[in-house]
């Protein structure tokens, strides 16, 4: 039995029910975290949603303190981060924090989207999840990119050049949309003011925006698991999922953990390697940018590089540009290609297994690849990927119906 | 009892004991891991090295003073006026005192090395960080013997536009207006004979 509860807790309890008759506070805290089930089978794939969040949080934190001390500013822009690395006190920690955190939002969200590509995450119901989670690394790509072009060094200037260039090949209207990005005829102090505010504002607001609409929607449905079967289907008297355990505290401790060995990770790059041999932040950046000398070896941040290797394998500027959007666009009809009749990759057939293993190392080569010199044979090893990136969604409606599966167990397993 | 059951979190975990040493430990070392975390960020708000390169202490060459003259200097912001005073105004600050709030420098306006009948380390120069006490502002210099509108005994001093505080040429404030503290004086020493260093205590001074 209960102890009679003492005066402070009941005025406590009392200020509780106040609130939730008008603020749904305990109401969402057990419809999301006590009562909300998710499959008890996760695994080591699972991390990488609450990191993605983790990643999140520390970007949005280090950049409003960064913003304090920036100033967007053509003229003064470069010396400004000179600023917060030598005179304000942290200053250093910080933007390493943020630098260092944007390729990390990287892995984390490749791996996460991986992820879905495995288990079948993006498939019905949860296509709107998958979809907003496209819209999200979408946002995401245009917010590391403007983040990359405020340090106004080298890489900034001529990366934002190049990138911008791309909208160039536009037919009809190119020139005047490259101009009108630009603010300008040259990248200048007016493309820097318009990529601070949308990169501390605009962006972030979206992404915030989206992560919250990704999550509605993720928990309207439910989690997949590795094993793709819905745990919905065998329910307790009591309406709750055989296979379902309290999010709170099973998975908040399971995560937990996931954040100190990431956290353990996140502080030895940030701390022995934060530029990362110039993957994270590349040498030429370390030099204020110069709108007369183009760096001798421009290669964007490690995170674009697979897209960037695709436009590079393509003969023709317009052409390109049409095929590094459309890898991004291909993205969106991934819950309809995927026509198996399991969803997890434990009971698809071979044929599925060895074009997802080849998609994902066509990616990585196509990553190195755009990091080469350009050779013929790195330029013909670009394209096969290029085309086999696309292959893979081409054909993936015809094998993954035609192919031989697994039955799917009833129940979920180890 | 089903499956779910054993593993809700309802259920009273199997170790009590053990299950609160955990949360508590867990918490505690987390509570401080995210103390550390919090404290670069605090921490970068304080005046960066470049704020407190502009806040050094400031050299002033004072050898070429006429008597009576007064230069002045901006040192963290704050204009400090150093004003070498003729024998006339040092004999005439014992006999305002009566008109004084505080004579005696009782009041923590100066170090303790200023703390005396001229409130400076050599009689000669008054160092002093001339905003009026009261709201801020920059008084004016009067440094003569002259009637004026708002006394017409008076000896030389400062008087504050803003709202009519006074101070004598020691930086004393008179009774009976705004400011109620005498100005501050700041930390600084003399280098040598015609140099002082305003920003840096004498050695040996507290």
């Amino acid at each position: 039995m209960a102890k009679p509860a003492s005066n402070l807790s009941k005025n406590v309890q009392a200020v509780g029910a106040w609130v939730d008759e008008r603020l749904p506070v305990s109401k969402t805290w057990r419809e999301h975290l006590t009562e909300y089930y998710a499959p008890k089978n996760f695994n080591f794939w699972y991390f990488f949603g609450s990191l993605a969040l983790l990643v999140l949080v520390n970007q949005l934190v280090t950049g409003i303190f960064l913003t304090m001390f920036y100033t967007p500013d053509a003229q003064s822009a470069f010396g400004s981060v000179e600023y917060i690395m030598r005179d304000v006190e942290w200053g250093w920690l910080i933007r390493y924090m943020h630098s260092t955190g944007a390729s990390f939002f990287f892995i984390v969200v490749y791996l996460h989207m991986f992820r879905a590509l495995l288990y079948g995450s993006y498939r019905k119901p949860r296509e709107l999840i998958w979809i907003l989670g496209v819209f999200i690394f979408l946002v995401l790509m245009a917010e590391a990119f403007m983040g990359y072009v405020l340090p106004w060094g080298q890489m900034s200037y001529w990366g934002a050049q190049v990138i911008i260039s791309l909208f160039g090949a536009v037919p009809y209207i190119g020139e005047g949309l490259v101009e009108w990005i630009r603010g300008d005829y040259l990248i200048s102090g007016a493309t820097l003011g318009r990529f601070f505010a949308l990169h501390v504002i605009a962006l972030p607001l979206a992404l915030l925006l989206l992560v919250v609409l990704h999550l509605v929607a993720l928990h309207e449905v439910g989690s997949n698991n590795p094993d793709g079967i819905e745990i919905k289907k065998n329910k307790d008297a009591r309406g709750r999922p055989l296979d379902g355990i309290p999010f709170h505290p099973y998975y908040t401790v399971k995560d937990l953990f996931g954040v100190g060995v990431f956290a353990i990770l996140f502080a030895f790059v940030l701390f022995y390697a934060p530029e990362m041999g110039g993957l994270f932040l590349e040498p030429d950046n370390f030099v204020p940018a110069d709108p007369l000398v183009t760096p001798e070896h421009i290669v964007p941040v490690w995170y674009f590089t697979p897209y960037y290797a695709m436009l590079r394998a393509v003969p023709d500027k317009f052409f390109g540009v049409v095929v590094m959007g459309a890898a991004i666009f291909v993205l969106f009809f991934l819950p309809w290609l995927d026509r198996s009749r399991v969803r997890s990759i434990r009971y698809k057939g071979w044929p599925s297994k060895i074009m997802l293993a080849l998609f994902v190392v066509g990616f990585i080569r196509l990553g190195m690849l755009a990091l080469g010199e350009g050779t013929p044979a790195q330029t013909l090893e670009s394209r096969i990927w290029t085309v086999y990136y696309f292959a893979f969604f081409a054909f993936m409606p015809f094998v993954t119906r035609m192919e031989k599966t697994k039955p799917e167990p009833e129940r979920v397993t180890k | 009892m089903s499956e779910t059951d054993s593993l809700a979190s309802i259920q009273p975990p199997e170790n009590p004991a053990r299950r609160r040493l955990l949360t508590w430990t867990t918490g505690v070392v987390g509570a401080v891991g995210a103390g550390f975390a919090l404290w670069p960020f605090a921490a970068s708000w304080k005046p960066s090295a470049r704020a407190r390169l502009i806040g050094a202490p400031v050299e002033v060459f004072v050898g070429d003073m006429e008597p009576g003259q007064i230069q002045r200097v901006q040192w963290r912001g704050q204009t400090i006026g150093i004003m070498r005073r003729t024998q006339r105004m040092l004999d005439d600050l014992a006999r305002l005192e009566e008109k004084l709030a505080d004579p005696e420098s009782a009041t923590e306006q100066q170090p303790e090395y200023a703390r005396n009948a001229h409130r400076s380390i050599r009689p000669e120069f008054l160092v002093a960080n001339i905003h009026c006490t009261h709201l801020g502002c920059i008084p004016q210099v009067l440094p003569e013997v002259e009637a004026q509108p708002f006394d017409a005994e008076w000896r030389g001093g400062f008087f504050c536009p803003c709202h009519r505080s006074r101070f004598d040429l020691a930086g004393r404030v008179y009774r009976g207006v705004p400011a109620q503290l005498n100005l501050l004086i700041p930390p600084y020493h003399f280098i040598d004979d015609d140099t002082i260093l305003i920003g840096v205590d004498p050695e040996g001074a507290a």
